[in-house]
């Protein structure tokens, strides 16, 4: 087998294994889809009148509307839980057992990565799924929804590679847990909850710069219109984008730990 | 060729030099016992040997293979059960050495039977579809055993793999090691267990404070001290005054545990009644009387100075 097929073969793997772990271990399932099924049943139920405001954009629903930022709350939740458990992984000893293997180290990165990939698609389909049931629309049909799929799956490796990173520098969990507030201040100031025309300054500005506003709208066209380039281009350079620094980022931290231990 | 070849070998934490300059070589086939206390190094040491550290100086080379510039082809030689065993309570004890099979590139079906093999040879095939976190210590310690052989390493590290262990999976452990041995795998063990490396080892290295001490065979290190000691348990009188009488037979050793006096005698048992004697004269009563013969313990404590303690919760020096 060659060298290539061998680390293939171990991020698939590892990857099987970070999804098995979090369908073993409730308090790594339950932020991703507990959480964001709740707050998406509250804001629905509590707000759903916000689509009658003037500037609220044009939507099937308020459920169609708040799709997109479930699915980037679980997404992020995703990632969190892959830093978290790679944090525990360290902890443990059980990278040692990894990283003395004769494989790539990166795979040991890319292998959680993996398993934050399925569990993002996971989440999508969930909520996709919780959207049909009570009603929501998918404007760009099987595509659209294919392309909000792999959008999210897609996030979900390039912020996972941040949770990753501080759980490499780290090697705590405890840290990578306090990351937890952090992704709800990202997700409150970007449009994944509320359209940006509805926000006030200085939260305005920042929605409209911040990355994950370009990945939410990404993953909301093809649910509430249908699949359009712009905001397909714009999701997808946003997800590299995160991806890249993301990836340096744990390329930095894994390097660090290799070298001196810890 | 030697299996693991060590010149220099250091490595400095910040301003702290946790290992200085070790030497050693373990021969192709040999069980090489890494005696020290906590802290002496030997962890430090290990991890480097496996690639998980880089030296900061010297050199080491593992089945031929440097293990800076050919690390890869080290770990693909190496079997590696590190201090507690490092095992995910999630997964299943088959799940853990299948994924070790992947891990070292052995194919999908190959990797199913050895793991199959392996949790027999280890007695816990009844147990394989259990999740690690059921097992006991013992249990743990043989899976990551196990774990370590599934692709058949010419070198095995074995980093204290009887710490906290009863003494009933202890023996299992030690009986499984010397089986590996006895089947060409060269065993490099750290322990903090005299008798673990009494037992097992073919020669022995104590490391104290990031050096080697002390290296050879355990009878040629036993025989370098040479001479028995006595130990006495007073029944009446002080130790101060018994260690007084004793010095003046001969060099008197560091007390294991303070209630004993312990003098090195030459002439072994033919001693005894001199030393009884001489207490006797000064009024000092003797509950028991003992000729212990040059252990490593005695070696440890004539190149360090202090015991090397064992009990319960693993082995604490006693400076």
């Amino acid at each position: 087998m060659s060298e290539l097929a061998t680390n293939l073969r171990v991020v698939a793997t590892l990857g099987r294994r970070s999804v098995r772990q979090t369908f073993r271990r409730p308090q790594l399932l339950a932020p991703i889809v507990v959480f964001p099924t709740l707050i998406l049943a509250i804001q629905t139920g509590g707000a759903g009148a916000a689509v009658e405001l003037p500037g609220f954009p044009p939507v099937q629903s308020f459920l169609q509307f708040m799709l997109a930022g479930a699915m980037m709350q679980a997404l992020m939740l995703a990632a969190n839980s892959g830093g978290i458990a790679l944090a525990v992984d360290i902890e443990i000893g059980f990278t040692d057992r990894l990283f003395a293997a004769p494989i790539s180290r990166w795979s040991v990165v890319l292998g959680r990565l993996a398993g934050t990939a399925v569990l993002g698609v996971a989440a999508a389909l969930w909520f996709l799924a919780v959207g049909l049931v009570f009603g929501a629309e998918i404007a760009g049909g099987v595509p659209g929804a294919l392309v909000a799929i792999a959008l999210t799956a897609a996030a979900a490796v390039a912020i996972g590679g941040i949770g990753a990173s501080v759980a490499l520098r780290t090697g705590r969990a405890s840290i990578v847990q306090g990351l937890f507030p952090l992704v709800f201040v990202i997700l409150f100031l970007s449009t994944a909850f509320f359209p940006e025309g509805l926000m006030v300054e200085p939260a305005q500005t920042i929605a409209r710069y911040n990355p994950l506003s370009f990945v939410v709208e990404g993953i909301r066209e093809p649910i509430v219109h249908g699949i359009e380039a712009t905001e397909l281009l714009q999701a997808v350079l946003a997800i590299a984008g995160i991806a890249a620094f993301s990836l340096l980022l744990s390329a930095r931290a894994l390097r660090h730990r290799l070298i001196t231990g810890g | 060729m030697a299996a693991i070849e060590v010149e220099g070998l250091e490595r400095s934490f910040d301003d702290v030099l946790a290992v200085r300059g070790v030497d050693l070589e373990v021969g192709e086939g040999e069980i090489y016992g890494f005696l020290g206390p906590n802290g002496a190094g030997k962890t430090t040491t290990v991890r480097m040997l496996t690639t998980l550290l880089r030296p900061t100086g010297g050199r080491a080379t593992v089945a031929g293979h440097d293990v800076v510039a050919e690390a890869r082809q080290v770990r693909a030689s190496i079997g590696v059960a590190l201090q507690e065993a490092a095992l995910d309570p999630l997964m299943t004890g088959r799940e853990l050495i299948r994924l070790q099979a992947t891990l070292q590139g052995i194919p999908g079906a190959e990797g199913r039977r050895r793991a199959d093999d392996l949790l027999e040879r280890v007695d816990l095939a009844a147990a394989a579809d259990r999740r690690v976190g059921t097992y006991s210590g013992g249990m743990q310690r043989r899976l990551d055993l196990a774990a370590a052989l599934v692709h058949e390493p010419r070198v095995l590290f074995l980093d204290e793999p009887t710490t906290g262990l009863d003494p009933v999976s202890r023996k299992t452990i030690w009986e499984e090691v010397q089986a590996l041995n006895d089947e060409g795998t060269t065993v490099f063990l750290t322990t903090q267990y005299l008798e673990e490396a009494d037992r097992l080892a073919d020669n022995v290295g104590i490391i104290d404070s990031g050096r080697i001490v002390a290296e050879g065979t355990p009878a040629s290190l036993k025989a370098e001290i040479g001479h028995p000691h006595i130990r006495l348990q007073l029944e009446q009188g002080s130790i101060a005054e018994a260690e007084e009488i004793c010095a003046r037979i001969g060099p008197l050793l560091p007390p294991v545990d303070g209630s004993a006096v312990l003098v090195e005698v030459e002439n072994g048992a033919a001693d005894i009644p001199r030393v009884v004697r001489a207490l006797d004269e000064a009024g000092i009563g003797v509950a028991s009387l003992e000729l212990v013969h040059p252990t490593l313990d005695d070696v440890f404590v004539a190149k360090t100075g202090y015991h090397l303690e064992k009990g319960e919760e693993g082995a604490e020096a006693t400076p």
